[in-house]
């Protein structure tokens, strides 16, 4: 019998379906059935169209038929979940909003051409925070996802449907976007591995812009291996971006392996500060003594100015995102609310199309880009950015990646910190400075906290391209642990 | 940098954003606090330090000016909030 087909990885799948123990079709029925049972309280996806997908399962099952194998489409006849924010041609994108209205893309993402030609399935559209902007997925305009270790516990955010989507065995991965830690903070709040690649690495063609210097695209899945799998068919140069950098993609499996000797680790004095969870720092310090046990050198580097991260992110980020939603105008697509005039029609279009969250950030970004404000909050946000950018690259003349905590405590309850917005940037602590340096980070689980039982995410960041080492380091621990193999009481 | 001077209704309208009188006095205060958090950036010492606008700087990136197949007329109406003609309708914006 194929039972539990939904539990197994990328890489399983792909092994089952070229023995041909299994078609496509089963697969994909067995995710569907597990988000009929489970999806009812994780609510981690906002629509999906099972004819559809079982459609696309088919396709998949007629090449293989004819000779078609997971050697040359790694992911042939595997469903891969999709945050909102990323296009598919003819399904609907609304980033989580309202002022999207029925909006249906007309093209593809570049990533998602990328899933398409290795065989994916393209599955269902998954809830997040509006427009990216958020750490719990409250700020979605739809409902909030659900932690499936505790439904009463938001799964991070702003990719937490897709975190949640892994996690709870609905999907085998996802795609996310991570402009301050949109796919780590939820994946370690989840229990699965997320991946934000070097800017640059993966295109953004085709994904809604939150923070254009900032934004990547990068994968959930269930373990290491199936994230270098993913991020080998998702990278590649695209001259649609054009912020995408021309230089070869390897295979990042091959990185994988082999023990940790002679590698040197950071551990960077500032992250292991004020406002840790006692249970958290307990589960890193024991990861770090693991890594050690493995033959890494840990080395202690400091980073001055990470604790200015938070305040020049959200100077930055706000800034772009003004600029960027300022394209949401009610005239080429969404929903319009009519006005006596144009102004009049703009301002009641995106004062009734946006939530809250993206309000105070537009209105925040506008601000500090204003006349007479630019040069005492941009700029000098963009300097200070320069700095912590400096600080990371010292840090990397000593060691081979940096580890720290993903995030200071485990999930929090759904309602804890939507009264009070800085105490939710502050939870952005650990994972905000790898976007302003533009390295790439990664977070797999690490422990679990003991009552309640919820999971403990550590955090690897590396140098720019440095991903074979992150994907490296982090196979070898988790290879040493069995962290992966719990399941969440669903 | 002083976020005294902050004034949210200045800023919405800048932004093309229609705020409620209630949006207006939560937005004001939260702003205030985020605001004197950010304050903190005076202390760093920024003298003779360049801004960082892309982590990974590239310059002239350019690409042939070749044809490429793009949207029918269609294709880019499909989620047009008003159409008429093949045409988005807009607002009159001159009088």
């Amino acid at each position: 019998m194929n039972r539990m087909l939904h539990t197994l990885t990328l890489a399983e799948c792909a092994q089952k379906l070229d023995a041909r123990e299994i078609s496509s079709r089963e697969l994909t029925q067995a995710c569907l059935d597990r988000i009929q049972k489970v999806d009812p309280v994780v609510k981690a996806f906002l629509r999906i169209d099972p004819a559809d997908a079982l459609a696309q399962a088919d396709a998949t099952d007629s090449l293989r038929a004819q000779g078609a194998t997971s050697a040359r489409q790694p992911l042939l006849g595997i469903p891969v979940g999709m945050k909102d924010v990323i296009a598919v041609k003819g399904h609907t994108l609304t980033c989580g909003s309202r002022i999207l209205g029925s909006f249906v893309s007309p093209y593809d993402a570049t990533v998602t051409e990328k899933l398409r030609s290795a065989g994916a399935v393209i599955f269902g559209r998954l809830n997040m925070d509006e427009f990216a902007m958020g750490s719990s997925t409250e700020n979605s305009a739809f409902f909030t996802t659900r932690n499936p270790w505790d439904p009463s516990r938001i799964p991070g955010g702003s990719s937490g449907g897709s975190a949640a989507a892994v996690a709870a065995d609905e999907a085998p991965a996802a795609l996310g976007s991570d402009t301050g830690g949109s796919i780590r903070q939820p994946a370690a709040l989840c229990g699965c591995v997320g991946l934000k690649p070097t800017y640059g690495l993966v295109s953004r063609f085709g994904l809604v812009a939150f923070a254009s210097s900032l934004d990547q695209i990068g994968p959930f899945t269930k373990d290491v291996r199936d994230s270098a799998r993913m991020l080998s068919v998702l990278s590649g140069h695209d001259r649609r971006d054009s912020t995408s950098l021309p230089r070869p993609v390897p295979d990042y499996e091959k990185a994988l392996g082999g023990g940790l000797k002679g590698m040197k680790l950071g551990l960077a004095r500032e992250f292991m500060v004020g406002g840790l969870d006692p249970e958290v720092k307990a589960a890193v310090d024991a990861a770090v003594r693991q890594l050690t046990a493995l033959g890494a050198e840990i080395v202690e580097v400091s980073l001055p100015h990470s604790e200015y991260a938070v305040a020049v992110y959200y100077i930055i980020a706000t800034a772009e995102a003004s600029a960027n939603l300022a394209r949401f105008d009610g005239i080429r697509y969404g929903a319009r609310v009519d006005g006596a005039d144009p102004i009049q029609l703009y301002e009641r279009t995106r004062g009734l199309g946006f939530g809250a969250e993206v309000k105070r950030r537009i209105i925040l970004g506008t601000y500090v880009l204003s006349s007479g404000y630019y040069d005492a909050y941009y700029l000098r946000a963009q300097k200070v950015r320069t700095l912590i950018r400096q600080d990371f690259l010292n840090a990397f003349e000593k060691v081979d990646a940096i580890v720290s905590p993903t995030t200071p405590t485990a999930a929090f309850k759904a309602g804890e910190k939507t009264s009070d917005p800085l105490q939710m940037y502050l939870s952005d602590v650990f994972t905000i400075s790898c976007n302003l340096a533009g390295i790439p980070g990664i977070s797999i689980p690490c422990g679990f906290t003991r009552s309640p039982h919820l999971p403990i995410g550590l955090q690897l960041l590396g140098k720019p391209f440095g991903e074979e080492t992150l994907l490296r380091v982090a196979h070898a621990y988790e290879q040493s642990t069995n962290w992966r193999r719990e399941r969440p009481p669903l | 940098m002083s976020a005294g001077d902050f004034n949210i209704q200045y800023v919405a309208r800048l932004a093309r954003l229609s705020l409620t009188p209630e949006e207006e006095q939560t937005l004001a205060s939260q702003l205030g606090s985020i605001l004197g958090y950010i304050e903190k950036l005076r202390e760093v010492n920024v003298d003779g330090i360049e801004p960082t606008s892309h982590a990974v700087p590239l310059v002239n990136v350019t690409r042939p000016d070749e044809d490429r197949p793009s949207f029918s007329n269609e294709e880019a109406l499909l989620n047009a909030p008003a159409r008429a003609n093949g045409l988005f309708v807009a607002p009159k914006i001159v009088e």
